[in-house]
């Protein structure tokens, strides 16, 4: 299944910034953290994540500082800020409430999304 | 050990190939490379091999164009630097270049006709041609930002009704001979028109924080590019001069009379263009300037300071040294809106932020001293119209010292986070043209042309 691109971008920020939330996590393994998490899959093209990242920086959501990883080179760690947290818990408060409303008309509509799959 | 070599290589030319891109900085080449290296281990973990690896790793980093344009809509600062560029790259063809200089060199002509004709028109009336001055010029140097944006009708309109107001407030208001209220009008009016210019530098989009830093870029390249011609020219006009008087001829007369009143405007008109056409150049200059000067501004504003405070009496504080101080302070503001123009919004606090930090305190010191004297004069003398405008200017400028202090402490605390110190900059800065046009058009008859 291929989730839809604009469903990827709604999502991209909540994920990132509650991915932070549980810990500093540098570019690679945030997105290998996103492949875990929906079972692999939710793809993103990779390098969409850094302009994400850097726009979350500007915004205060997230900070950066370089290190160095296991083989020595540069490596850049982002760390969630308390606008970030607060950030978040406005997305989280925003996404269940449509993830609500969803699951309500999922429940008192028929699921053509099954019927979809079979075909394809 | 080979296929090593062979994948060092491959990421050297990735990162060769990236790094032409000029909205994707090196940092950010190195984060991706870091992405890429990690992406390549997991890969050959599963079983790839090098070459295999690196081609699903770059495939999955995504189109380079696209992902650029990401960069790019993230971090338009950098494209500030491509600019000149893309107009190049559209056309392709060396022609427009061409036609630029042309509309180039016939603006900065028109605008060296205009002051001559200016000077003719009001011969031994200096003040008239004062008031007049920036009126001549402006036009031309908004006609080229205008024509390189291609503004559209709406914007030309906008800076138009300003521009024929402010013209006729100018030249009909009957200003008493020597009065201070037309003092006050020809120092503020360059304020309102280079608010016009900036309206034509943004062309459409006025709103925009981006564009409107980018205009406070473009006055400062504009200021170091004049400089650079305006000494270039002094030093080829003085060896001219020096030659022709030794073989017997004055040219006193031409430089005075024709050389100079090209020169001044014309060098205008093309000082933007060089800004418009190799940022590039300038671009690394900028920070070092600003590096080099907030040091020496702290000194300064330190000794100015201690010498205020020193000199005892603030009643008896010349009108002169006033306004003096308010140069100064004018000064510290540009250096401060240039310093945060050319930095980078994404570095962490460093030590240069501190330094503004300690330079904006020390700004808004001498600031409250200055405040201090004016408002004891006020009380001691009455107001007037000149004390009316500093005491405008200086509050104007408290404000703005102040909050940005503010905001920069916030940033070196971990509080905020450095665009909000930019936006602030870029929101508060047409209150000075407002107050200018206010000093202009308001002041002349409240005052009764005084």
């Amino acid at each position: 299944m291929r989730i839809d691109k604009d469903l990827v971008a709604a999502s991209a920020t909540p994920l990132v910034l509650g991915i932070l939330a549980d810990g500093d996590l540098y570019g690679y393994a945030i997105l290998k953290r996103v492949g875990e998490l929906s079972g692999g899959r939710m793809q993103w093209t990779d390098g969409m994540l850094y302009p994400l990242l850097h726009r979350l920086e500007r915004l205060g959501h997230v900070s950066s500082s370089w290190g160095t990883s296991e083989a020595g080179r540069r490596r850049k760690h982002y760390a969630i800020t308390p606008t970030g947290r607060a950030a978040l818990a406005e997305r989280q408060a925003q996404w269940s409430v449509v993830a609500d409303a969803l699951r309500q008309v999922w429940e008192s509509a028929p699921r053509p999304a099954t019927v979809v799959e079979g075909w394809a | 050990m080979a296929h090593d070599d062979e994948l060092e290589a491959q990421i050297d030319r990735w990162r060769g190939y990236v790094h032409r891109r000029q909205v994707i900085s090196s940092a950010d080449v190195d984060e991706l490379e870091d992405h890429l290296r990690g992406q390549v281990t997991d890969l050959r973990a599963t079983g790839l091999d090098d070459d295999e690896a690196f081609l699903v790793a770059i495939k999955r980093l995504g189109n380079l164009d696209a992902v650029s344009r990401e960069y790019a809509r993230e971090h338009s600062d950098r494209l500030w630097k491509q600019l000149a560029l893309v107009p190049d790259d559209s056309s392709g063809s060396p022609a427009p270049r061409w036609r630029e200089l042309a509309v180039v060199i016939a603006l900065a002509v028109g605008a060296g006709v205009a002051v001559r004709a200016g000077i003719a028109w009001f011969g031994d009336d200096e003040l008239a041609l004062a008031r007049n001055i920036g009126l001549l010029v402006v036009p031309f140097l908004a006609a080229y930002l205008g024509w390189k944006r291609r503004a559209g009708l709406r914007t030309v309109a906008a800076i138009a009704v300003p521009f024929v107001a402010l013209s006729v407030v100018l030249n009909v208001y009957p200003f008493v001979p020597e009065g201070s209220t037309e003092v006050l009008a020809i120092l503020h009016t360059p304020v309102v028109l280079w608010l016009l210019v900036g309206l034509a530098y943004v062309a459409g989009s006025w709103r925009s924080d981006g564009r409107r830093m980018d205009f406070v870029r473009f006055t400062g390249e504009l200021a170091i590019y004049y400089t650079l011609l305006a000494l270039g020219g002094g030093v080829l006009l003085g060896l001219t001069a020096g030659v022709l008087q030794l073989v017997g001829v004055d040219p006193e007369p031409v430089i005075t009379g024709w050389v100079m009143p090209f020169a001044v405007p014309g060098a205008l008109v093309v000082a933007a263009w060089l800004v418009e056409a190799k940022q590039d150049v300038v671009e690394n200059i900028a920070p070092v300037l600003t590096r080099i000067f907030t040091p020496l501004t702290i000194v300064m504003l330190v000794a100015v300071l201690a010498a205020l405070i020193a000199s005892g009496g603030l009643v008896e504080v010349d009108r002169d040294l006033l306004i003096l101080m308010d140069a100064i302070l004018v000064l510290v503001l540009a250096l401060l809106l240039y310093s945060i123009s050319a930095r980078d919004p994404l570095a962490p606090p460093a030590l240069a932020d501190w330094l503004q930090l300690v330079m904006v305190g020390a700004a808004l010191a001498v600031d409250a001293v200055m405040l201090t004297a004016m408002l004891t004069r006020i009380a001691e003398f009455g107001t007037s119209p000149n004390k009316v405008a500093a005491l405008g200017l200086n509050l104007l400028l408290l404000v703005h010292l102040g909050v940005s202090a503010w905001r920069t402490a916030r940033f070196l605390r971990g509080h905020g986070v450095f665009s909000e110190l930019e936006r602030w900059q870029t929101r508060y800065l047409p209150v000075y043209a407002a107050w200018a046009a206010v000093v202009v058009i308001v002041f002349p008859p409240l005052f009764d042309f005084a």
